[in-house]
């Protein structure tokens, strides 16, 4: 039996077309009767707009229509209604789409939006959360207080202020925990925003049909999140609002949100509903469009003598730039996890969102999770220095373990957490620990390795969805239709596998529709959170039992027999006790056939759904609450040859030890696991949004904001633990994300023993650590 | 002397074919090979050098097709992705899961084969330096050396 299914490494099943120039993107679309938009954006990070000059744009020849805030007085906002499309009144960062020129081709376009006149009066910039936070600061958002708060009960602004969120964990007696402690550490930290770089700018189309249909054709993460806000803002049916996502070249959580979809709508409702194209630039899709948030946090944990942790405060305040988006969401999702994977039964969190005039913020692979193990993991090597304990050892002591509960008092057991212990004690293999964490190699150099645990469960929304549909094909070969997105980690490929598993059956006989069609379809919720295999790969499950239940059915009356002595396997039904009794499921998939020539039955069609079950909202007061079904958990490792001379330094290996639950593809797997290493190596050591005095981005280019090259990367060692989720489908845990979340806390682990120094403020340059040694007098 | 303003006929040879199209002076050859020629393998992303996606081979060699003028490309051989055919370094690819969303893979494949090409025998220094001009950002490259190591000759 040649049956192919989950565990087999087999390639994504759009390979061929992605070797060969011929996987279509959004911006690949290419079609003589579109026209082309192109974005007027903020020179200034604040400035009233005094006025927009467009006569001189309306001069060039092909300009067909120029759209500025002024036609279209909405505000939106997934948590709360704060943002234009295109700026009114004012500007609050660098880049903010002002205006959008429709024209014949883009240049045109391009060269009128250059002339568009815009008369800005600045104001004074809040350019740091620090300062965001002090009471005389400028106000990004005056009207804080009349803002529409969509999802009451989840965001808690303080009008008058520039804080948008203020989010509450409290558990234990923290009162009695620093009695209990013997050792106390305190740090802060400050972690710059940073971009997400997908290869493929962020782009939208937009046509809108004479019947009032509205197409838009996105390279977005979540079609259905855009059906959904485009039809609530412009006041249209949900239906009404069509949305298409082919092949995306790379999210990382910036294309879940909704941005340049509404300037393309706006575009093509100007020029009387014929198609736009809009694709940013490099640079604009660095500043205009949102990015990762930044962080500055403090924290204070309390431990016995033996290592045990007793105690810990933490404040978290995140810049979420100059409109929320999901920034105020990302808090909550920070509070909630914010003890790490560690058994802390008295703690506090106050977990901020400022506004800054910096760009906003939306959904980073991790939801920005590695920002707050950032400072927590680098705390917690504090405190193994204090304690004079192996740091390994500290949090293996304190790894969170089945019966214990996570800050938002959610009781772990062996299926919504998995086993830490064991990725720990893998680890310390994995990357030699025990030949110690800092050797001298002689000639200036030294070798140090650095560790940080790593856990997270999604933020979805109580109510998140996703179905699925399987189709037969008169050849016994199955179509498999989804809404998720494929956005590069193989997911579509995944859900194949774990069809064909269910059905005993070769995964190449799968076919699995890769663009997602609002209107034809099944519904998913978003393409985000690690969640696409669990969430979508539940409901393909289900379906896969309608569809054996079909098959079962029109089997028994084929053979003559009841269905309950029936199986479904290698693309055939046959009698349980004799396998060689049995029918072709393509002889019945679309109708039998009697050897007379009457027929029964009809074309058999799967379809199954899932809906996230016991989500509950935190308190407001104590967090208590669920925010979702597991974590997914693991220890990372980072090893560094660092330069004592002129700081500069090598990254030698990288290691992570993950609980999968259930290892779908292995390869893909360890590709997706690395890929998120080796985005964590970049925040950790290069990447930064820079701004100016006047909040200015000042490298908003690949030339001037560096990712990692080939060459630079390290040797990864990546091995698996797998302790079955009974939620997940065969038992898989979602880790797509994961593999960034405790890297760069590792590396700076890894580079602070190096250096003998406290290297708390990313990205760790060479620069940064003569720095820090300099500041610490070394 | 072609008016620096306005379109005109271009004849490019591509992937052994001869194309006659209408570009303006001031296009570069990617934006002709896309909007004109309608092969979308070679990808825009930065168009600006930095980043590789859309990287094509002129007479053999890689170039990125956003630093070209179109009319610069007239009287050289062009190859791009599509004129690929089950060349060793597709299939490394796949075999090697080198790539996830696919954007950067043109790019690549175009310098990976054009090294394999030239320098059958690359040794990791050279390979480094060559393939250091394309970034990605989905994989960790660790699978796009493995791709290109195979089809390189062992010395
Ligand atoms: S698009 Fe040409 S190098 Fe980036
Ligand atoms: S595979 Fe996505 S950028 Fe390389």
């Amino acid at each position: 039996m040649n049956t192919v299914g989950i565990g087999i490494s087999i390639p994504k099943k759009e390979s061929n077309d992605k070797v060969t120039g011929r996987a279509k993107y959004n911006t690949d679309h290419i079609r003589p009767e579109l026209l082309h938009a192109w974005m007027v954006t903020s020179i200034y990070a604040h400035a009233r707009i005094k006025s927009i000059d467009l006569a001189k744009a309306y001069k060039i020849t092909g300009v067909r229509a120029i759209v500025t805030g002024d036609s279209c007085p909405i505000l939106c906002g997934p948590a709360i209604e704060d943002w234009s499309p295109l700026a009114r009144g004012k500007v609050r960062y660098f880049g903010e789409p002002i205006a959008v020129v429709v024209g014949d081709s883009e240049a045109i376009a391009k060269e009128a939006a250059g002339l568009v006149q815009v008369e800005y009066e600045p104001l004074p910039v809040v350019n740091s959360p620090a300062q965001a936070f002090q009471a005389d600061s400028p106000k990004v958002h005056e009207d804080l207080a009349i803002y529409e708060i969509v999802q009451a009960g989840t965001i808690f602004p303080q009008p008058g202020t520039n804080i948008l969120q203020h989010v509450k964990v409290k558990k234990g007696d923290l009162q009695k925990g620093w009695q209990e402690s013997e050792v106390v550490v305190e740090a802060s930290y400050s972690l710059p925003q940073a971009n997400h770089i997908a290869m493929e700018p962020r782009n939208a189309r937009a046509e809108i049909k004479p019947d009032g249909q509205v197409i838009i054709d996105s390279s977005t993460q979540g079609p259905f999140n855009i059906q959904k806000f485009i039809s609530k803002y412009f006041k249209l049916d949900n239906s009404k609002v069509t949305v298409r996502a082919p092949l995306v070249g790379g999210g990382f959580g910036g294309k879940t949100t909704v941005h340049v979809e509404f300037i393309a709508y706006l575009a093509s409702r100007a020029v009387g509903g014929r198609p736009v194209k809009l694709v940013e630039s490099r640079e604009q899709d660095m500043t205009s469009s949102p990015c990762m948030l930044g962080l500055q946090a403090s924290i204070k944990l309390g431990a016995a003598k033996d290592g045990t942790l007793k105690a810990g405060e933490f404040t978290l305040i995140t810049d979420v730039g100059a409109y929320c988006d999901s920034g105020s969401e990302m808090a909550r999702g920070m509070a909630a996890d914010c003890s790490g994977p560690y058994r802390l039964d008295n703690l506090h969190c106050d977990a901020y969102s400022v506004y800054t005039n910096h760009t906003f913020v939306t959904a980073f692979r991790s939801f920005s999770r590695l920002s707050s193990t950032f400072a927590l993991e680098r705390t917690m090597d504090k405190l193994a220095f204090a304690l004079g304990m192996d740091p390994l050892e500290l949090r293996k002591k304190n790894a969170l373990r089945p019966g214990d509960t996570s800050p938002t008092m959610v009781r772990l057991n062996k299926n919504n957490f998995g086993n830490l212990e064991a990725c720990l004690e893998k680890l310390k293999t994995l990357i030699n620990w025990d030949e110690g964490v800092r050797v001298e190699l002689g000639n200036g150099k030294v070798r140090a390795k650095g560790a940080a645990c790593l856990w997270k469960t999604s933020s979805s929304s109580p109510n998140a969805h996703s179905s699925a549909i399987i189709i037969i094909n008169d050849d016994g070969t199955l179509n498999l239709s989804v809404g998720a997105v494929e956005i590069g980690p193989g997911s579509k490929t995944c859900l194949a596998q774990i069809l064909a598993e269910k059905l005993r059956m070769d995964v190449n006989k799968i076919h699995v529709i890769m663009e997602v069609d609002t209107s034809a379809s099944p519904h998913h919720w978003k393409t985000v959170a690690s969640m696409t295999n669990y969430m979508v790969g539940n409901a393909v499950l289900e379906a896969a039992r309608d569809f054996i239940r079909q098959l079962k059915t029109i089997g028994g009356i084929v053979l003559k027999c009841p269905a309950e002595m029936l199986e479904v396997g290698s693309g055939r039904v046959y009698l349980r006790e004799d396998p060689e009794i049995f029918v072709d499921i393509k002889e019945i998939g679309s109708g039998y056939q009697y050897p007379e020539g009457n027929a029964i039955g009809g074309q058999i069609i799967g379809r199954g759904n899932f809906i996230m079950p016991h989500l509950l909202p935190m308190d407001p007061s104590t967090g208590r609450g669920r925010l979702g079904p597991a974590w997914a958990v693991g220890a990372q490792a980072v090893e560094v040859e660092f330069n004592q001379r002129d700081f500069s330094y090598k990254i030698v290996r990288a290691a992570t030890v993950m609980d999968a639950g259930k290892v779908l593809n292995p390869k893909g797997a360890r590709g997706v696991v690395m890929g998120g290493m080796s985005m964590g190596l970049g925040y950790g050591s290069r990447e930064a949004a820079k701004y100016s005095t006047g909040g200015q981005r000042e490298n908003p280019q690949l030339r001037t904001y560096h990712l990692l090259r080939l060459g630079e990367n390290p040797q990864y060692l990546v091995e698996f633990v797998e302790t079955p989720d009974i939620n997940g489908p065969y038992g898989m845990r979602g880790i797509a994300e994961h593999g960034i979340i405790g890297i760069p806390a590792a590396l700076a682990n890894a580079l602070s023993a190096a250096a003998q120094a406290d290297l708390d403020c990313p990205p760790l340059t060479p620069q940064a650590i003569w720095q820090a040694c300099k500041g610490a007098g070394k | 002397m072609r008016s620096m303003l306005r379109e005109g006929f271009l004849e490019l040879d591509v992937n052994g074919e001869h194309r006659k199209v209408v570009a303006r002076p001031a296009d570069t050859l990617l934006h002709v090979l896309r909007e004109r020629l309608g092969l979308t393998g070679a990808k825009p992303s930065c168009k600006n050098g930095d980043c590789g996606a859309c990287t094509v081979l002129v007479d053999g060699w890689p170039i990125k097709s956003c630093l070209m003028l179109a009319v610069e490309a007239e009287g050289h051989l062009i190859t791009t992705v599509e004129g690929l055919k089950n060349t060793p370094i597709q299939k490394s690819f796949v075999d090697n899961f080198a790539f996830q969303c696919g954007y950067c893979t043109s790019g690549f494949l175009m310098n990976c084969h054009a090294l394999a090409q030239i320098h059958p025998q690359a040794s990791y220094a050279t390979m480094r330096e060559w393939l250091q001009s394309n970034l990605c950002r989905c994989t960790s490259y660790e699978e796009i050396t493995q791709a290109m190591e195979n089809v390189l000759l062992k010395t």
